[in-house]
């Protein structure tokens, strides 16, 4: 027997964490990796619902598999752009790529 | 507390302590070993709540493949080392959000989840095959063009130009 309050504290822990890197963080590939971090804790719930609540249909788990698919596009455009910004600017922190700031 | 709870708070606590050490840890490489650590554990986490091939998928795809592609990426541009390099000025700002955004879902989540429980029952890959390829197969084919788009994407905005 599982409580379900488990995995869910694990994942908001996960997330909010993730929040904090995405704001705090000043270099782009961290913040990727912060986004990768809430990404992982959506799925964390998702898997752990799926499994706890009797899914007949696995929807949990195949959202889950979605979703990392999708992550997995994010993170290799993001990277392609932050190395795109590091050629032409020599610089990857995010406070300093203010070109399109009003 | 039965075997598999006990088993899983081992396994979040050190996946919690693991994400905690990458957003504030001073150099990028460590930052990216923590991230191993912390996918790691997320699936020992799927593999406790008996979802094998969502395990399996996790350990190949992000530990095998995204932190690789992320340790490329801390390779080729320039990665300070130090904390006033690394965060910007709302440290304190943003660890407020973080802690009420924690505090916020611990709350709800104990006040709507506190008495669920229940066993898992292991779910062989064959069973997500199946469905995946019974129900979703739209989704499938859907997400496999995104991929594709994605990777010409990637290789068109990496690329050189042709002097």
């Amino acid at each position: 027997m599982i409580h379900l309050w488990l995995p869910l504290t694990f994942s908001a822990v996960l997330f909010t964490v993730g929040i904090y890197g995405v704001l705090a963080r000043r270099n782009a590939v961290m913040v990727l990796m912060s986004i990768e971090l809430m990404l992982n804790a959506v799925n964390v719930n998702l898997v752990a619902f799926s499994q706890i609540l009797h899914d007949n249909l696995l929807n949990g788990q195949i959202f889950a598999l979605f979703v990392i698919t999708v992550a997995a596009a994010e993170i290799g455009i993001g990277l392609a752009i932050v190395i795109l910004i590091y050629r032409n600017r020599e610089t990857v922190n995010v406070d300093e790529i203010n070109l399109l700031k009003w | 507390m039965s075997v598999p709870e006990v088993a899983f708070a081992i396994v979040a606590v050190v996946g919690s302590i693991a994400a905690i050490r990458m957003v504030t840890t001073k150099n990028v490489v460590h930052g990216a070993l923590y991230l191993v650590v912390t996918l790691g554990t997320v699936g020992a986490v799927y593999l406790i709540l008996a979802a094998e091939f969502v395990a399996w998928v996790q350990i190949v795809i992000y530990v095998g493949a995204i932190v690789v592609l992320l340790l490329f990426s801390l390779m080729l541009t320039k990665a300070p080392i130090g904390r006033a390099a690394l965060d910007n000025q709302q440290r304190g700002l943003a660890a407020i959000v973080a802690l009420g955004a924690l505090i916020g879902l611990i709350v709800l989540i104990q006040g709507a989840f506190s008495d669920v429980e229940g066993t898992v029952r292991p779910t062989p890959t064959e069973a997500v095959g199946t469905q995946l390829f019974k129900h979703f197969v739209l989704p499938f084919e859907v997400v496999s063009i995104l991929l594709l788009a994605a990777l010409i994407g990637a290789i068109a905005l990496a690329r050189r130009d042709e002097p």
